[in-house]
Protein backbone atom coordinates (compact mmCIF):
# COMPACT_ATOMS: atom_id res chain seq x y z
CA UNK A 1 0.00 0.00 0.00
CA UNK A 2 1.35 3.51 -1.09
CA UNK A 3 2.65 5.19 2.24
CA UNK A 4 3.24 2.32 4.58
CA UNK A 5 6.17 1.63 6.37
CA UNK A 6 8.33 -0.72 4.61
CA UNK A 7 10.35 -2.91 6.97
CA UNK A 8 13.35 -5.03 6.30
CA UNK A 9 16.45 -6.67 8.41
CA UNK A 10 19.32 -7.57 6.34
CA UNK A 11 22.38 -9.78 7.75
CA UNK A 12 26.00 -8.92 5.90
CA UNK A 13 29.66 -9.92 6.39
CA UNK A 14 32.46 -7.07 5.52
CA UNK A 15 32.22 -7.22 1.99
CA UNK A 16 31.81 -4.04 -0.12
CA UNK A 17 28.95 -5.36 -2.96
CA UNK A 18 26.71 -6.29 0.03
CA UNK A 19 27.76 -2.89 2.47
CA UNK A 20 26.76 -1.23 -1.09
CA UNK A 21 23.41 -3.15 -1.87
CA UNK A 22 22.16 -2.34 1.50
CA UNK A 23 23.27 1.59 0.96
CA UNK A 24 21.16 0.88 -2.35
CA UNK A 25 17.97 -0.46 -0.77
CA UNK A 26 17.78 2.07 1.72
CA UNK A 27 18.57 4.91 -0.39
CA UNK A 28 16.42 3.82 -3.59
CA UNK A 29 13.42 3.29 -1.58
CA UNK A 30 14.00 7.14 -0.13
CA UNK A 31 14.14 8.21 -3.46
CA UNK A 32 10.71 6.85 -4.17
CA UNK A 33 9.45 8.44 -1.27
CA UNK A 34 10.47 11.74 -2.62
CA UNK A 35 13.44 12.30 -0.25
CA UNK A 36 15.73 15.14 -1.66
CA UNK A 37 18.95 14.81 -3.02
CA UNK A 38 20.74 16.11 0.23
CA UNK A 39 18.87 13.67 2.51
CA UNK A 40 19.44 10.97 0.55
CA UNK A 41 23.33 11.72 0.22
CA UNK A 42 23.12 12.00 4.03
CA UNK A 43 21.40 8.15 4.67
CA UNK A 44 24.20 6.81 2.59
CA UNK A 45 27.10 8.41 4.17
CA UNK A 46 25.60 7.93 7.73
CA UNK A 47 24.95 4.02 6.79
CA UNK A 48 27.91 3.84 5.44
CA UNK A 49 29.56 5.35 9.31
CA UNK A 50 27.77 3.09 10.94
CA UNK A 51 28.46 -0.07 8.69
CA UNK A 52 32.48 0.83 8.36
CA UNK A 53 32.47 1.66 12.55
CA UNK A 54 31.23 -1.92 13.28
CA UNK A 55 33.37 -4.19 11.27
CA UNK A 56 36.08 -1.47 12.16
CA UNK A 57 35.72 -1.57 15.73
CA UNK A 58 32.95 -3.78 16.78
CA UNK A 59 34.04 -6.76 15.29
CA UNK A 60 37.67 -6.03 16.47
CA UNK A 61 39.23 -9.67 17.52
CA UNK A 62 36.41 -11.38 15.78
CA UNK A 63 36.55 -13.48 12.83
CA UNK A 64 36.50 -11.52 9.75
CA UNK A 65 33.24 -12.88 8.45
CA UNK A 66 31.29 -12.48 11.23
CA UNK A 67 28.13 -10.79 10.15
CA UNK A 68 26.59 -7.50 11.19
CA UNK A 69 22.49 -7.07 11.14
CA UNK A 70 21.16 -3.85 9.80
CA UNK A 71 17.17 -3.46 9.91
CA UNK A 72 15.59 -0.30 8.19
CA UNK A 73 12.12 1.40 8.58
CA UNK A 74 11.11 3.80 5.58
CA UNK A 75 8.19 5.77 5.21
CA UNK A 76 7.46 8.99 4.02
CA UNK A 77 7.83 10.54 7.27
CA UNK A 78 10.98 9.04 8.61
CA UNK A 79 13.74 6.37 8.20
CA UNK A 80 15.00 4.56 10.47
CA UNK A 81 18.20 2.16 10.09
CA UNK A 82 19.57 0.32 13.11
CA UNK A 83 22.99 -1.42 13.09
CA UNK A 84 24.15 -4.06 15.61
CA UNK A 85 27.16 -5.87 15.90
CA UNK A 86 28.69 -8.87 17.75
CA UNK A 87 31.25 -7.24 19.39
CA UNK A 88 31.75 -6.39 23.17
CA UNK A 89 30.45 -2.39 22.68
CA UNK A 90 31.77 1.14 23.42
CA UNK A 91 31.58 4.02 24.80
CA UNK A 92 30.63 6.72 22.36
CA UNK A 93 30.94 9.53 25.04
CA UNK A 94 35.11 8.36 25.33
CA UNK A 95 35.82 8.87 21.74
CA UNK A 96 37.58 11.88 21.17
CA UNK A 97 36.22 15.10 19.46
CA UNK A 98 38.16 14.98 16.26
CA UNK A 99 36.94 18.68 15.54
CA UNK A 100 39.04 19.97 18.36
CA UNK A 101 42.72 21.40 17.11
CA UNK A 102 44.41 18.96 18.39
CA UNK A 103 42.97 16.06 16.74
CA UNK A 104 42.33 17.73 13.44
CA UNK A 105 45.19 15.44 12.04
CA UNK A 106 43.72 12.38 13.23
CA UNK A 107 43.45 10.14 10.64
CA UNK A 108 40.30 8.26 12.21
CA UNK A 109 37.60 9.14 14.33
CA UNK A 110 35.11 10.80 12.35
CA UNK A 111 32.30 8.66 11.71
CA UNK A 112 30.08 9.52 14.78
CA UNK A 113 30.58 13.46 13.98
CA UNK A 114 29.35 13.01 10.71
CA UNK A 115 26.44 10.30 11.69
CA UNK A 116 25.32 13.14 13.99
CA UNK A 117 25.53 15.86 11.74
CA UNK A 118 23.39 14.45 8.63
CA UNK A 119 20.87 12.20 10.85
CA UNK A 120 17.90 13.85 12.55
CA UNK A 121 18.75 11.67 16.18
CA UNK A 122 21.38 8.84 16.63
CA UNK A 123 21.05 6.81 19.57
CA UNK A 124 23.37 3.93 20.95
CA UNK A 125 21.73 1.33 23.53
CA UNK A 126 23.75 0.67 26.99
CA UNK A 127 26.42 -1.45 25.65
CA UNK A 128 27.15 -0.15 23.01
CA UNK A 129 26.86 -2.43 20.12
CA UNK A 130 24.16 -0.85 18.31
CA UNK A 131 22.97 2.18 16.82
CA UNK A 132 19.88 3.51 16.09
CA UNK A 133 19.46 6.26 13.31
CA UNK A 134 16.41 8.40 12.17
CA UNK A 135 16.58 11.11 9.26
CA UNK A 136 13.13 12.92 9.39
CA UNK A 137 11.91 13.57 6.05
CA UNK A 138 13.10 17.80 5.76
CA UNK A 139 10.47 20.20 6.17
CA UNK A 140 9.63 22.13 2.02
CA UNK A 141 10.69 25.71 2.97
CA UNK B 1 50.84 7.67 -14.57
CA UNK B 2 48.13 4.66 -14.37
CA UNK B 3 48.24 0.71 -14.45
CA UNK B 4 44.86 -1.31 -15.09
CA UNK B 5 43.85 -1.21 -11.60
CA UNK B 6 44.58 2.53 -10.96
CA UNK B 7 41.74 4.49 -9.11
CA UNK B 8 43.47 7.63 -10.21
CA UNK B 9 44.24 9.64 -13.28
CA UNK B 10 47.12 11.58 -12.98
CA UNK B 11 48.67 14.36 -15.11
CA UNK B 12 51.75 16.84 -14.84
CA UNK B 13 50.82 20.40 -15.28
CA UNK B 14 53.34 23.66 -14.82
CA UNK B 15 55.42 21.43 -12.16
CA UNK B 16 52.14 20.48 -10.56
CA UNK B 17 50.77 16.73 -10.63
CA UNK B 18 47.16 16.74 -10.90
CA UNK B 19 45.18 13.69 -9.62
CA UNK B 20 41.65 12.56 -10.30
CA UNK B 21 39.64 10.15 -9.07
CA UNK B 22 38.10 7.44 -11.26
CA UNK B 23 35.33 6.39 -9.12
CA UNK B 24 32.50 8.51 -8.07
CA UNK B 25 32.43 7.04 -4.73
CA UNK B 26 35.22 6.96 -2.61
CA UNK B 27 33.64 4.69 0.32
CA UNK B 28 35.35 1.38 -0.03
CA UNK B 29 38.23 0.80 2.44
CA UNK B 30 40.16 -0.95 0.18
CA UNK B 31 40.05 0.77 -3.01
CA UNK B 32 40.86 4.31 -0.15
CA UNK B 33 44.32 2.02 0.68
CA UNK B 34 44.96 1.64 -2.91
CA UNK B 35 44.68 5.05 -3.95
CA UNK B 36 46.88 6.26 -0.79
CA UNK B 37 49.04 3.67 -1.83
CA UNK B 38 49.27 5.47 -5.70
CA UNK B 39 49.44 8.65 -4.38
CA UNK B 40 52.71 7.74 -2.20
CA UNK B 41 54.29 6.37 -4.84
CA UNK B 42 54.03 9.93 -6.61
CA UNK B 43 55.37 12.05 -3.29
CA UNK B 44 58.09 9.58 -2.86
CA UNK B 45 59.26 10.36 -6.31
CA UNK B 46 59.81 14.28 -5.86
CA UNK B 47 61.68 16.17 -3.25
CA UNK B 48 58.92 18.87 -2.83
CA UNK B 49 56.01 17.63 -4.36
CA UNK B 50 52.95 20.09 -5.51
CA UNK B 51 49.96 17.63 -5.83
CA UNK B 52 46.59 18.87 -6.82
CA UNK B 53 43.71 16.84 -6.05
CA UNK B 54 40.24 17.69 -8.10
CA UNK B 55 37.00 16.06 -7.07
CA UNK B 56 35.16 16.51 -9.87
CA UNK B 57 32.89 13.80 -10.73
CA UNK B 58 33.19 12.89 -6.71
CA UNK B 59 29.70 11.93 -5.48
CA UNK B 60 30.44 10.53 -2.22
CA UNK B 61 33.10 10.36 0.45
CA UNK B 62 33.57 8.94 3.37
CA UNK B 63 35.55 9.24 6.97
CA UNK B 64 38.09 7.08 5.58
CA UNK B 65 38.77 8.68 2.60
CA UNK B 66 39.13 11.92 4.94
CA UNK B 67 41.53 9.81 7.08
CA UNK B 68 43.93 9.43 3.78
CA UNK B 69 43.46 12.77 2.94
CA UNK B 70 45.11 13.93 6.32
CA UNK B 71 47.65 11.31 5.47
CA UNK B 72 49.02 12.56 2.34
CA UNK B 73 48.37 16.06 3.44
CA UNK B 74 51.05 15.20 6.68
CA UNK B 75 53.36 13.62 4.18
CA UNK B 76 53.70 16.25 1.73
CA UNK B 77 54.50 18.96 4.35
CA UNK B 78 57.13 16.50 5.28
CA UNK B 79 58.93 16.78 2.47
CA UNK B 80 57.98 20.75 2.28
CA UNK B 81 55.58 20.56 -0.52
CA UNK B 82 52.17 21.57 -0.96
CA UNK B 83 48.94 19.81 -1.27
CA UNK B 84 45.76 21.65 -2.75
CA UNK B 85 42.08 19.96 -3.30
CA UNK B 86 39.70 21.72 -6.03
CA UNK B 87 36.45 21.01 -7.65
CA UNK B 88 34.84 19.65 -4.26
CA UNK B 89 31.03 19.52 -4.79
CA UNK B 90 28.90 21.62 -2.32
CA UNK B 91 27.68 18.54 -0.67
CA UNK B 92 31.17 16.85 -0.22
CA UNK B 93 32.64 20.24 1.03
CA UNK B 94 29.45 20.40 3.96
CA UNK B 95 31.84 17.09 4.65
CA UNK B 96 34.94 19.07 5.48
CA UNK B 97 33.41 22.21 7.41
CA UNK B 98 31.73 19.64 9.34
CA UNK B 99 34.98 17.75 10.25
CA UNK B 100 37.01 21.18 10.35
CA UNK B 101 39.25 19.75 7.89
CA UNK B 102 38.02 22.92 5.43
CA UNK B 103 40.40 24.73 8.34
CA UNK B 104 43.38 22.21 7.51
CA UNK B 105 43.65 21.77 4.21
CA UNK B 106 43.56 24.68 1.72
CA UNK B 107 40.53 24.14 -0.89
CA UNK B 108 39.92 25.84 -4.18
CA UNK B 109 36.97 26.02 -6.27
CA UNK B 110 38.61 24.76 -9.17
CA UNK B 111 42.05 23.56 -10.73
CA UNK B 112 42.75 26.95 -12.49
CA UNK B 113 42.22 29.15 -9.18
CA UNK B 114 44.42 25.96 -7.27
CA UNK B 115 47.00 25.95 -10.19
CA UNK B 116 47.58 29.81 -9.14
CA UNK B 117 48.08 28.89 -5.60
CA UNK B 118 51.17 26.70 -6.69
CA UNK B 119 52.63 29.94 -8.47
Amino acid sequence: MPGSPMSGQVSLVNDRDQINAVQDLVVEQAEELGFPNGARFALRLAIEEAIVNAFRHGHRGLPADTPITVEYTISPERINVAIEDRGPGFVPAAVPDPTLDENLENPGGRGLVLMRAYMSRVRHNERGNRVEMELLMPEEL
Amino acid sequence: MSGSDSRIRVKEVDGVTQVEFIDRNILDEANIQAIGEEIDGIIANSSAPKLLISFANVDHLSSAALGTLITINTKIRNRAGKLCLADIDPQIYEVFVITRLNQLFDIHESKEAAMKAFA
